[in-house]
């Protein structure tokens, strides 16, 4: 019986902190099962009503993109100032708009 | 990229005061010194339930009762962001559970002083929370991502412990004479563990000057123990309690208070495992640990098992 004796998976939580906002990461915890996560998420991080709704995910589930891609990945946005409004040129007396 | 153009990004980063996340390249040695300081973080919020603990039972009332239980439960909740925020570095919580067990992992000295009366409650959250606070508050911009978010969840939590505490002094310094004596006591007991818990002075600490210029400190041990002084004698003087220190004096030219030698034999040898309850709190930690140890497989078993059914 000693394998058990092994870490519980650990599980990235995600808490709502009032209806009309997203899910947003809050930190992680170690759980036998989903509904334990969620039991504990609520003991660890909501002690002061800091949520409405808590989503648990495996954190052997999350895929993350490598720090090392980030030019690859973000730099082909940066020259893209025409994506967004202040990049066109309009007389100040338009209203509206 | 090299190793010597990884660590130009890695000082870059820290230079421009950008977070290091976990994913990201940083010298072993970064590695190893974060998990240390964090470790011993974690394991010293676990095993400073202990000293509380001990009196929640015997509270003097329930609005007290109920102080000390949120207390002791938040100090649970700083301990599990601290080994979370640990894992992250590549470590196991079970590796680091059993280095605090074995002995072989430190935690902060103060913890290893009993709690002989009520009034430690009041002179524990008052100085040993406010230390902390202290200590914790300029970590909130520690360099390493994780380390540093979970000092904000923390600090928002710890004024209420600082609060309380010091409620429970004001309390029994307004009270009967013996009620005073017994504040008075606690303070003169707990006053140099505390000026202790910002560690060994500036020139006899070892890793302070790695983890400065690595951004994970902020101010050194002797900056901390000084403004802490500072900041703590007014709130004394309010109580109408005397500091044990007869050498204590504000420098009109400085614009701080001078203090006297702290006693740095005690300090190393409490931190050794010689203090009065080291291995009251080890033993503690080890047994809740075994005698928990069959809920943790019942659990285990069941979600296997529950798993199993789902797939079958
Ligand atoms: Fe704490
Ligand atoms: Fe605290």
């Amino acid at each position: 019986m000693k394998s058990m004796s092994k870490n519980w998976p650990l599980w990235e939580i995600f808490i709502r902190s009032k209806a009309g906002l997203n899910h947003k990461h809050v930190g992680s915890l170690h759980a036998a099962d989903a509904a334990m996560a969620i039991q504990n998420a609520r003991d660890v991080y909501t002690r002061r009503n800091e949520g409405v709704s808590i989503w648990v995910v495996e954190s052997s589930h999350i895929t993350a993109s490598d720090p090392d891609d980030s030019d690859p990945l973000y730099e082909p946005a940066k020259d893209k100032v025409y994506r967004h409004p202040t990049f066109y040129d309009l007389p100040d007396e338009l209203k509206h708009m | 990229m090299n190793t010597e153009s990884l660590e130009k990004h890695f000082n870059d980063k820290i230079e421009e005061d950008i977070r290091i996340e976990p994913k990201d390249w940083m010298p072993e040695k970064y590695r190893k010194t974060l998990i240390r300081q964090i470790s011993q973080h974690a394991h010293s919020e676990i095993v400073g339930m202990l000293p509380e603990a001990n009196w929640i039972t015997r509270a003097p009332t329930l609005r007290r009762k109920a102080a000390a239980l949120a207390k002791v439960q938040d100090e649970a909740g700083h301990g599990l962001y601290l080994y979370s925020a640990c894992e992250t570095l590549g470590v196991e919580r079970d590796d680091l559970l059993a280095d605090l067990h074995s002995g072989k992992a430190k935690y902060s000295s103060i913890f290893n002083y009993p709690t002989l009366t009520w009034a430690d409650m009041g002179a524990i959250g008052w100085l040993v929370d406010g230390a902390a606070i202290m200590n914790q508050v300029p970590l909130c911009r520690a360099s390493y991502g994780p380390y540093a978010r979970a000092m904000v969840r923390i600090c928002k939590e710890e004024s209420f412990h600082q609060r309380q505490g010091y409620e429970i002094m004001l309390t029994l310094c307004k009270g009967s004479e013996e009620q005073k004596n017994m504040a008075q006591d606690a303070l003169n007991r707990w006053w140099w563990p505390s000026l202790m818990m910002f560690g060994p002075t500036d020139k006899d600490s070892k890793h302070t000057a790695d983890s400065m210029r690595w951004g994970i400190k902020r101010f050194t041990n002797d900056e901390l123990r000084q403004k802490f002084v500072d900041v703590t004698v007014p709130q004394a003087d309010i109580l109408g309690l005397t500091v044990p220190d007869k050498d204590l004096k504000w420098n009109e030219e400085s614009g701080h208070y001078d203090f006297g030698e702290i006693n740095w034999e005690e300090f190393y040898n409490v931190i050794s495992g010689n203090g009065p309850c080291n291995r009251e709190r080890l033993e503690a930690r080890r047994n809740a640990h075994d005698k928990g140890e069959w809920v943790r497989e019942a659990a285990q078993a069941y979600a296997e098992k529950k798993s199993r059914n789902k797939a079958a």
